[in-house]
């Protein structure tokens, strides 16, 4: 039973490594990374419950019976494409801020609101 | 670098799990894309941080509870693989046996999400274009900066004359490859998406290697807009086509005369739209970065 679900625990600890450094780090950019770790993990465990055993990628061939499940694979298709370009929005926020503050850290970033 | 790597391993992580289609598209927005867009906006934000971390203890036990908790959770989930898993007896089943009667193509992955799915798939293109109108309007108001930029601060690769005589053999193929890649989506790995973001990163490419100035005078901005425009109307196009052919919003079976037919035409000019808004919308994407670094190099 326990080494059937090793697939799911990764992705757990790419998770946890991406919500930590989201948590921890105080740059902005570093946060973003964190966060792209988080969504690839989540990508990954779609992909995962997809997976069917001995089944093969979901295109049609001959003397193939079984397929993996094509749904997940849809919505990780578009799903990254769209992290890519929401990824670019966070970016060009945070480049933003740089311009505005001077910095990205996120304790200067609240000390100079507070100071306002 | 390392997301670089990030991506291709994940990429390849996806194909030992039968999902070729993301993993085109893993490889080559993860392992493309992401990396030059970091890089871009690294140049602008500054490469180094202070080190003030703030309670790492605190947040590492919360990280670590809601890690065990989240492993509690797996011990009842259905093992890896396993066929009779909940999230494979429901809908995707008839995805799986109906569709290549139905659509009469054999990518799954591609009728699922251009025929049964396609308002999703329109929303999703939606959000893309959306995201670059915002990354336009944070990036590009203001004065004007990217008209007149000789010096370019992506351009530091200009002088690696292997990189450039290699790229410029490379470009070429890429184009083709993503031209492939869109209109070969219905029978193998492929699709608008993943043929957008290939065609993006030979231009991206380009732009890198013979400088912004060069990449735009190809590929102008103002066209690009457009087309990203274009391919959402494209897309929504269809679907009103559909309405008037007496059927609901992009349901493609009247397209033709025979319904089979006419879901794979249908299939082709949103796949069409969705590649050309994607393509669009990341060279966009990167033209905005590339030029706003510029600007900020130029002014200091």
């Amino acid at each position: 039973m326990l080494p059937e679900l090793y697939n799911y625990w990764v992705v757990i600890i790419l998770m946890m490594i991406g919500f930590y450094i989201v948590i921890v780090q105080g740059n902005l950019i570093k946060k973003l990374i964190g966060l792209n770790i988080f969504q690839t993990s989540v990508f990954i465990f779609y992909i995962s419950v997809g997976k069917v055993a001995g089944g093969s990628a979901p295109i049609v061939a001959e003397g193939v019976s079984v397929y993996s499940n094509p749904l997940p694979h849809v919505l990780i298709l578009t799903a990254i494409v769209v992290g890519i370009a929401t990824m670019a929005l966070a970016l060009a926020l945070v480049v933003r801020i740089k311009n505005a503050y001077g910095t990205v850290e996120e304790e200067e970033l609240q000390e100079r609101d507070l100071r306002c | 670098m390392l997301a670089g790597i990030y991506g291709l391993l994940s990429a390849s992580f996806f194909v030992s799990m039968d999902a070729v289609d993301v993993a085109f598209t893993e490889a080559a927005v993860g392992a493309g894309v992401f990396p030059l867009l970091m890089l871009t906006a690294l140049t602008v934000a500054g490469r180094y941080e202070q080190t003030a971390h703030r309670r790492p203890r605190a947040a590492f036990f919360l990280v670590l509870v809601t890690g065990a908790l989240l492993i509690l959770g797996t011990l009842d989930m259905p093992p890896f693989g396993s066929p009779d898993a909940p999230a494979h007896t429901h809908v995707a089943a008839r995805y799986i046996q109906a569709s290549p009667t139905e659509i009469g193509i054999p990518n799954m992955v591609t009728s699922v999400l251009a025929d049964y799915r396609a308002f999703d798939t329109l929303g999703e293109v939606v959000v893309v274009f959306t995201a670059v109108v915002g990354v336009l309007i944070l990036l590009t108001s203001g004065e004007q900066r990217q008209q007149s930029s000789p010096a370019n601060a992506v351009e530091t690769m200009r002088s690696h004359m292997i990189l450039r005589v290699v790229s410029k053999m490379l470009i070429p193929l890429m184009l083709l490859f993503a031209l492939y890649v869109q209109f070969h989506g219905e029978y193998g790995p492929g699709g608008g998406f993943q043929a957008g973001v290939i065609f993006a990163a030979a231009i991206i490419l380009y732009a890198m290697l013979f400088g912004l100035a060069k990449a735009q005078a190809a590929i102008k901005p103002s066209i690009l807009r457009l087309l990203a425009a274009f391919g959402v109307l494209l897309y929504g196009g269809v679907g009103v086509v559909s309405f008037l052919t007496g059927v609901n919003y992009l349901d493609y079976s009247r397209l033709a005369a025979d319904p089979v037919a006419g879901r794979h035409i249908g299939i082709l000019v949103i796949e069409l739209g969705v590649g050309i808004t994607v393509a669009a919308a990341m060279i966009l994407i990167f033209y905005a970065f590339a030029g706003y670094a510029t600007g900020r190099v130029e002014a200091e």
